[in-house]
This record gives structure tokens, sequence and C-alpha cells, in this order.
């Protein structure tokens, strides 16, 4: 039997989520610590988005700088109103950005932070809240931590969340996200390959596996991209994806290789998948303050 | 079946590792403006694994191999350099070094044969950065992570390179990727040498061998376990000890020389900035 028909639901649908989406995952590697190259490099890949249709191109963490800019912090650091960020808006025209960068705040802090652009304007920052500072990470040394995990809405994508990279490994992050109830969670990463035992590097197993739970408990879609190329002996994987919120992979970018991968999102999907698994309605948010308000007077104030 | 831990962590997938080496090589040269490599080939098993992935990596005419035997240097040694060459079409260079090493030992008779060795080991070094500067060439080093831990090389000598592939290999993981990469079965099979002088192997010198030692290696440096752990686990205390031992005594080799510090920034302290900076 055909379904019921409901003009009104369907138009809210398609007014909240805009049906299908064309996403460009700009895989680049970065010239580290070199401004107006990556620039020209950002420019040169919105366009080939552009010229795909791309409603949405998104560039990897520290996209605009490379990773280990460790002393040059304080010499890429750019504003939020900075001439090479309205610069790239300008490129996108009516396509949307991710594009990650260092941040100055007007307290001279800086942070790793990645923003959304949508029609020519900022419409949110995110300061990378996880600093790794750990092993082969020293990011602590150089930047200011996030304050905050908050979601966003946006004209066409519904409502947003953005992480960065190591923000992605924590389960808070993505539980508050959920609790954001975003339709579209994007990571921008610059993930090095550690372990080559097996068929796939063990980093890009992990972010693989990150990316589909999550799609799958939050009910969303998600989106990681991550760069490519080298920086002091480090192997930056790629291998960048999007999660549908079945938990299937959508879209994949090549490992290793520098690569602008467009990959279609149905938004509407998320209806189907919420009706069939409804995990975020059910979720108990006040049952989790309390019991989060719980474990904070026994570690922190008894 | 018993879990082994150590041979676990020393597997690799040879042709990931491959793939990311050879990327590796070219990105390297490539953001230092250059496209050719110079290479010491020994006819041994690293430097043969190095011209292998330079080849695949820069293509083979981008690529000079230079053998720099000494007078000791076996019959053996510069037949296995010949079969590498021969497979690989690789530009080839042939400087012997004895007629210099034996000229500045002229005036020191009596030195060591370890002197020896380091000497050579370091004319060598001048005679690649030579070829460097001759051929547009950055020099690819060969030295493994199992020597470079342990410090079996000779510092500014063999530990001399621009760029290094495979310091992050064991020995034992260079054997498979040799085989992945088709160096001649020869190589792999015979005992590692460095042809210091005649019939000398790395093992014999060592009093270990490169199986053993990088099974402990593996779990000490990679895995973090504990001394009681390691010795639980069947490594022979006295065994573990003289191989921390080895990696602390030997770390000043894997630093560049310390520096005084005196003013507000100093360099490699707080003066930090990556090497592929700019690039």
């Amino acid at each position: 039997m055909a379904p019921t028909s409901d003009p009104e639901g369907e138009a809210l649908a398609v007014d909240r989520h805009g049906g299908v989406l064309r996403v460009a995952m700009a895989q680049i590697a970065p010239v580290l610590a070199h401004r107006e190259r990556n620039v020209a490099l950002h420019v040169a890949q919105i366009e080939a988005a552009r010229g795909e249709q791309a409603d949405l191109v998104v560039f990897p963490e520290l996209s605009l700088t490379g990773y280990f800019v460790r002393d040059m912090v304080p010499d890429v650091a750019i504003r939020r109103d900075a001439p090479e960020i309205r610069r790239l808006m300008q490129a996108a025209g009516p396509t949307a950005l991710v594009a990650g960068f260092v941040e100055e705040s007007p307290q001279q802090r800086f942070y790793n932070a990645a923003l959304f652009a949508e029609e020519g304007r900022i419409v949110h920052v995110h300061r990378k809240v996880y600093l790794p500072t750990y092993g082969l990470f020293d990011e602590q040394r150089y930047f200011a931590a996030g304050e905050r995990i908050e979601a966003f809405d946006t004209a066409r994508f519904g409502r947003v969340g953005l992480l960065i990279c190591e923000d992605f490994w924590h389960l808070s992050a993505a539980a508050i996200m959920q609790a954001e109830e975003v339709d579209l969670l994007v990571c921008v990463a610059n993930s090095p390959a550690r372990g080559v035992d097996g068929d796939k590097i063990r980093t890009a197993v992990a972010y693989d596996s990150m990316a589909r739970t999550f799609a799958q408990l939050l009910g969303a879609v998600v989106i990681v991209v991550n760069r490519v190329g080298f920086e002091d002996g480090l192997c930056f994987w790629g291998g960048s994806r999007i999660a549908g919120p079945d938990g299937s992979v959508l879209a994949e970018a090549p490992m290793l290789d520098e690569a602008l991968t467009i990959g279609t999102i149905d938004l509407a999907e998320l209806r189907r998948q919420r009706l069939i698994t409804p995990l975020a309605r059910d979720e108990r948010l006040l049952l989790t303050l309390e019991e989060l308000n719980r474990i904070k007077r026994r570690r922190y104030e008894t | 079946m018993k879990p082994d831990p150590a041979g676990a962590a020393l597997e690799i997938n040879p042709e990931l590792v491959g793939s990311i080496l050879c990327r590796f090589i070219r990105t390297e040269l490539q953001r230092a403006g250059f496209r050719h490599a110079v290479i010491g080939l020994s006819g041994g098993i690293d430097s043969s694994v190095v011209t292998c992935l330079a080849a695949r990596a820069l293509g083979p005419e981008n690529v000079l191999a230079v053998t720099m035997p000494y007078k000791t240097s076996s019959e053996a040694t510069r037949r296995d350099a010949q079969a590498v060459l021969d497979r690989l079409g690789v530009r080839t260079l042939d400087v012997p070094i004895t007629d210099s090493v034996d000229a500045y030992f002229r005036r020191f008779p009596d030195a060591s044969r370890m002197r020896l060795a380091n000497k050579c080991a370091r004319e060598r070094m001048t005679v690649l950065y030579d070829q460097s500067a001759a051929f547009d060439a950055l020099v690819l080093g060969t030295s493994n992570k199992s020597e470079l831990l342990l410090g079996y090389g000779t510092q500014f000598g063999d530990m001399a390179s621009a760029v290094n592939p495979v310091g992050d290999l064991y020995k034992t993981q260079l054997f498979r990727l040799a085989a992945w990469l088709g160096v001649p079965d020869e190589i792999i099979k015979k005992p590692p040498t460095g042809d210091l002088w005649t019939g000398q192997t790395d093992e014999g010198e060592l009093g270990f061998t490169y199986a053993e030692v990088d099974r402990l290696l593996v779990l000490m440096v990679d895995c973090r376990w504990r001394r009681s752990e390691l010795v639980a686990h069947g490594f022979e205390a006295k065994f573990v000890d003289r191989v921390a031992e080895m990696i602390r005594r030997n770390h000043y080799k894997r630093r560049m020389p310390v520096i005084a510090k005196l003013s507000p920034r100093t360099l490699d302290r707080d003066f930090r900035y990556a090497r592929d900076w700019g690039t």
C-alpha cells in the first residue's frame, strides 16, 4: 500500500534538510606555514568543487597552515575577519565551506580552529577542545584549548556539529553532539599513520569505525576529512569519508594521495533511519545530566 | 596457541609500508628541490632495500648507487651489490676507498680495527656527500631501527644522511620488506655484516641475533613493557639490561650535539621549528 500522502510534512523535511546535497572532500597536503600558497591551494580546490556542483567543500584540520606549525603559530595565526578567510568565502560563492586555521583571539590566545561558512559569512567557529600532548603530539605547548562543543543551524544542511581530530576520539564530544540533535557531524583531521601491520593503517581503521558508529548512534551523517602528505617524517593518510546514518560508507577518498572526492548525501535519509532506530529520541538527557552531576560530586567534591 | 606479542608487534604489511616509503622519498626530495638520490650500496639488505625503494619512487635513472669497497671488502659483497644493480638499472659508480684510507693510516699504523672501521664509514660518507653535489641529489640513509637503537653504526659515517626511509623499521621487518621488493635471495639469506673486516658479522660482534634482539626491542621500546614484564616473559635479565644500557649509552649518536643554553632562545631547545618548515 502506498504511504499516506503528507504534503506538509514532506515540505517541512525538504525545508529543513534541503534534500540531496553534494559534498566535496578536499583531501589536500598543505604547505607547512606558507599562507599564500595554502590560500591559492584552497581557492583552486574550491573552484574545482564548484565545477562539480558541490554544495559544501570540506578541508582538513589546520588546512591553511599545515600541522607542525610549532613556533610559527603566532606568525601564521589570523583573526576571523582576516582577508585570507574573506578570499575563501568569495571563491566559494554559494558553496558552503569548512576550513582549518590558527585563530588569534583579541587576548593573544591561539586556537586550533575550524570554521563553517555559508552564504558569504562565518556561521560558526569551533576551537579544538582536546589538544593531544603525548607521543608525537605537542599541541598544548602552542594552543589554548577551546571551551565549547556546540552545534549550529545552517541554511541548507540542517543542524551541524564541527569537531577537530582528537575531539572525535572523546565519547563525550559525540554525546554532546547527539544531545545537540545534529543532522550533520563534520570532523576535520590531521591524523598521522601509526601501525602498519594490517591491511590498513591502524589509525585509519579507527577513524572508519568511529565515523560509522557515530553516524549510526547519532542518526546523523558524519563527514571526516583528513589530510595527506608528510611533515617531519609523519605520514598523513587521507582516507576521508562520509558515513550515512545507517552506518554505511557513502563516499571514500583514496588513502595517501591528494584528491577532491565528491559524495552525495540525502538528508531525507535521516528521517527514515530515525524512524527505524530512534536512538536520539529515546536518549534520556536529564538522566544523563543527573548521573554526570553525581559523578562530579564523587570525583571533585568529596 | 601461545600468544606471541613480540611477533605480532613486528608484523608489517610490506605493500603498505612500501607505498608509504616511496611517497616519503618523493615528497622529501621534492620539498628540498631535488629529483635525484644517492645511496651507498654495500650489497647488504639495508642499502639494497633503500636502493629498490628509491628506484621505485624516483625512477632508476634518478638514483645513483655508489659502491665504495675497501681492500678487505669481500668478493661476495661485491657480487651481491652487482646483483642489485643489474636488477634495478639504476646509475652506478664505483669509488674504492683503499687509497685514501690507507694514506691516512700510514701515519697511524697502530690504529685499532675499530678506528679503521669508523674511518672507512666516514670516508664513504664524504664520498656520498660529494657525489650528491655532483649528481644534484640528496643522500638517502640506510640505518635501520635496530642499529639506531643499539648504536651499532658510525656517527657521521653510515648514520649520516639527508633522508632515511628505513629508520623506523627493525632489521627483521626489513627482511619482510626486502622479500616483497624482490631483493635477491642471497642478500636476504646471508648473515648481516658491516664487512668491517674479513669474516665480520653483526651478530657475531653484537653477541646476539637480530631475531632475538628485535623481539626484545619492540616490546621494550614500542610496546613499553617494563623490565619485570620482559623477564617474566622469558627474556634473560642480563640480556634485557645489556640492551637497555646500549640504547642509553648510544643516545648521543641519535641527537645533534648538545648546545650550552645562554640566550632566551636556543637552537633545538626553545627555537622549535619543523624541519619541513615552509615546504
